[in-house]
C-alpha cells in the first residue's frame, strides 16, 4: 500500500515537471501553426525584404524589417545606458564597497527590477520625454530615445547583479597574487577580476539584451506605434512587442490575416530571445564546471 | 578616481528610483481617496475609480496562486529529490531556464490560442490566470529547488535512519524546513504577476469593464491595464488618475516584496 502511494506521488510530481516541457511545445506549436498559415497568404520573401509594415491599412505591406529595426534600436539604446553603469556598479560593489554598503544597496537596486514595466512607461512618457525635449527641441512626443533610456535604467540590476556575483566568485588567491606583484586596486579589478569573471559578465549582458528585446510596455507607451525603418532615435517607431499590443487592443477578427500577423511577429521575437537564452545557458554551464 | 565614479553610478540608480517615485507621488497622491478605490471607471477622469481593475487584480492573484503554487512546488520537488541525472533531467533543466527567458508577451500569444480559443474560456479571469501561472512557473520551480537544496542533508539522513519513506521524509522534514524559502520565491513570483500587463492585453483583458468579475469565467481588467489605458488618454485628469493608480500598484508590489524579504531573513537565520 505504502509503495503504491509513493509511486502515485512520484508520478504526480513528474507530471508537474513535464508541464514545463508541454509549455515549450505549446509555444512552438502555436507560433509555428499560425505563422505557417500566415505564409500561406504572404510571401516569405516580402516578409524579410519589404521595408514597410502596414497590415492594418488598406494598402497592406508585410515587411518585418521596420518592426525589427524598432526593436533593435530601443534595445541598443537601453544597453548603451545599462552596460557602463551596470558594469561599474558591479565592479565597485565587488571590489571597492564596504560590506555594509553592499548589503544595503543591493536590495535597493533589485527593487528597480521589481517595479512593473507599465510604471516605467509612465515615467518615460510623462517625465523623461518632456525633459529631453528641453535639450533636443525636435524630439517627438513618442521616440525610441526616452523609451530606450528608461528601459536601460530598468535592466541595470540585471547586469549589475549577475556580474557582481561572477566577480565575487573569483577566488581570493587571484586578487592576492595580483596585489603581491604590485598591481593597484584599479589594475587588479580591470586586468584580473573582470577577465576572470568574464563568462558571468557576458551571461549578464546577453540576458539583459534578451530582456530588452522582449520588453513590451515601456516601448508600447513611449516609443510610439509607427513602424519605420530608421536609426533616428528622435522619431516614433514601433517594436515587435508594441505591435502585438496594438493589434490585441483593437478589434481584429480571430483567424484573419491581421490576427496571424501577431504570431508571425511573435515567432521572430521568440527566435531571437531563444537563441540568446540558449547561448547564455551554455556559457553558464561551462563556467560552473570551471570553478567546481 | 574609479572609486568616486563607482559610488556615482551606484547612487544614480537609487537616486533615479527616488526621483521617479517622488514624481509619481506628487502627481497622484492628491487623487487618492476612498471614492477613487470604490468608483467604477468613467469617461470623466474625476469620477473614475479603480474598483473593477483592483478586483480584477485580486481575482488574478488568487487564481494564479491556486494554480501555480502546487504545480511549481511539485515540479521543484521532483527535480530536486526524485529526478536522476539523465537525459530527461538535463532537458527539463535547460527547458526551464529557457522558459524563464521567454518574453511575457509570448506567453500571452500561447494563452490566447490555447486557453481563450481552443479551450473556449474566452477573455476570462481564468484564462488570464492560467497564462500568468505558466509565466511564473519557472520562477516558482527555481525558488523551490534552491530552498530544498539549502536544507542540511543531516535532516534527511536522520529521517531515513528512522525508517521514514521518501515521501514521508519530504512531507514531514524537507518541506517544513524549506517552507520559508519556498514562500519567499512564490511571493516574489506573484508580485511579478500583479505587475504584468502585456500578456493579459494579448489574452484579451479589457481596459473598460463595467463590473468587477463575479466568477472565474467573467471578463476582467487589472490595475496595470487600467494604468496603461489612462496613460494613453490625452486629458490631464487621466494622467493624474494613472499616477494615483500607480501609487496603489507600487504599494502592492513593495508590500509583497517586503513580506518576501521578511520571510527570507527569518528563514536564513534558522540555519545559522
Amino acid at each position: 500500500m505504502q509503495k503504491i502511494k509513493e509511486l502515485v506521488i512520484e508520478r504526480t510530481l513528474l507530471a508537474s515537471s513535464l508541464i514545463t516541457i508541454a509549455v515549450t511545445i505549446g509555444i512552438v506549436l502555436v507560433l509555428s501553426i499560425e505563422t505557417f498559415r500566415f505564409f500561406g497568404e504572404v510571401s516569405i520573401v516580402d516578409f524579410f525584404t519589404d521595408t514597410q509594415w502596414t497590415p492594418l491599412f488598406t494598402e497592406k505591406h508585410f515587411g518585418i524589417l521596420p518592426l525589427l529595426s524598432g526593436t533593435l534600436l530601443t534595445s541598443f539604446i537601453a544597453i548603451l545606458v545599462a552596460l557602463p553603469i551596470g558594469l561599474t556598479i558591479s565592479i565597485y560593489l565587488s571590489e571597492y564597497a564596504p560590506r555594509s554598503f553592499r548589503k544595503t544597496i543591493k536590495p535597493l537596486l533589485e527593487l528597480l527590477a521589481s517595479i512593473p514595466t507599465v510604471v516605467y512607461g509612465f515615467f518615460a512618457l510623462i517625465v523623461v520625454t518632456p525633459f529631453l525635449q528641453q535639450i533636443i527641441p525636435s524630439l517627438s512626443g513618442f521616440n525610441s530615445l526616452s523609451a530606450g533610456i528608461v528601459m536601460g535604467i530598468m535592466i541595470i540590476p540585471y547586469i549589475s547583479s549577475i556580474s557582481e556575483d561572477a566577480m565575487h566568485a573569483v577566488p581570493r588567491s587571484l586578487r592576492e597574487a595580483s596585489f603581491g606583484m604590485g598591481a593597484t586596486k584599479l589594475q587588479t579589478a580591470f586586468k584580473v577580476i573582470v577577465p576572470a569573471g568574464s563568462s558571468g559578465i557576458i551571461v549578464s549582458i546577453i540576458l539583459a539584451i534578451s530582456r530588452a528585446i522582449g520588453e513590451t510596455m515601456i516601448v508600447a507607451i513611449a516609443a510610439g506605434q509607427q513602424p519605420r525603418l530608421t536609426l533616428d532615435p528622435t522619431v516614433p517607431v514601433e517594436t515587435i512587442t508594441a505591435y502585438i499590443v496594438q493589434v490585441s487592443l483593437g478589434d481584429v477578427q480571430h483567424g484573419s490575416l491581421e490576427y496571424r500577423t501577431i504570431f508571425a511577429a511573435g515567432i521572430t521575437l521568440f527566435v531571437f530571445t531563444f537563441l540568446l537564452n540558449t547561448i547564455s545557458y551554455r556559457i553558464r554551464k561551462k563556467y560552473q564546471e570551471k570553478y567546481e | 578616481m574609479f572609486k568616486f565614479w563607482g559610488i556615482f553610478c551606484t547612487l544614480i540608480g537609487v537616486v533615479l528610483l527616488v526621483i521617479f517615485i517622488g514624481n509619481i507621488i506628487i502627481d497622484g497622491i492628491s487623487r487618492i481617496n476612498w471614492d477613487f478605490i470604490i468608483d467604477l471607471p468613467s469617461r470623466k477622469p474625476e469620477n473614475s475609480g479603480i474598483y473593477t481593475a483592483l478586483m480584477g487584480s485580486i481575482w488574478i492573484l488568487l487564481l494564479t496562486t491556486v494554480i501555480a503554487f502546487p504545480v511549481g512546488v511539485a515540479a521543484g520537488i521532483y527535480l530536486e529529490e526524485y529526478s536522476k541525472k539523465n537525459k530527461l533531467s538535463g532537458l527539463l533543466e535547460i527547458n526551464i531556464s529557457n522558459l524563464a527567458g521567454v518574453p511575457s508577451i509570448i506567453y500571452g500569444l500561447l494563452g490566447l490560442e490555447v486557453f481563450v480559443r481552443i479551450m473556449g474560456l474566452g477573455p476570462s479571469v481564468l484564462a488570464g490566470s492560467l497564462t500568468l501561472s505558466l509565466l511564473i512557473l519557472p520562477i516558482v520551480i527555481v525558488a523551490t529547488r534552491e530552498a530544498i537544496k539549502a536544507v542540511p542533508s543531516s535532516i534527511k539522513d536522520a529521517s531515513y535512519a528512522l525508517g521514514a519513506s521518501k515521501w514521508q521524509t519530504i512531507w514531514h522534514q524537507i518541506l517544513p524546513a524549506s517552507g520559508g524559502g519556498i514562500l519567499t520565491g512564490v511571493i516574489l513570483a506573484l508580485s511579478r504577476a500583479v505587475g504584468e500587463t502585456a500578456p493579459l492585453i494579448v489574452v484579451g483583458a479589457l481596459a473598460y469593464v463595467p463590473f468587477a468579475p463575479q466568477g472565474p469565467l467573467d471578463e476582467f481588467s487589472v490595475l496595470p491595464i487600467q494604468i496603461f489605458n489612462w496613460i494613453s488618454r490625452p486629458q490631464a485628469g487621466f494622467i493624474e488618475n494613472a499616477a494615483a493608480a500607480i501609487i496603489i500598484l507600487l504599494g502592492i508590489t513593495f508590500i509583497m516584496n517586503g513580506v518576501a524579504v521578511y520571510f527570507r531573513n527569518k528563514w536564513q537565520k534558522k540555519w545559522k
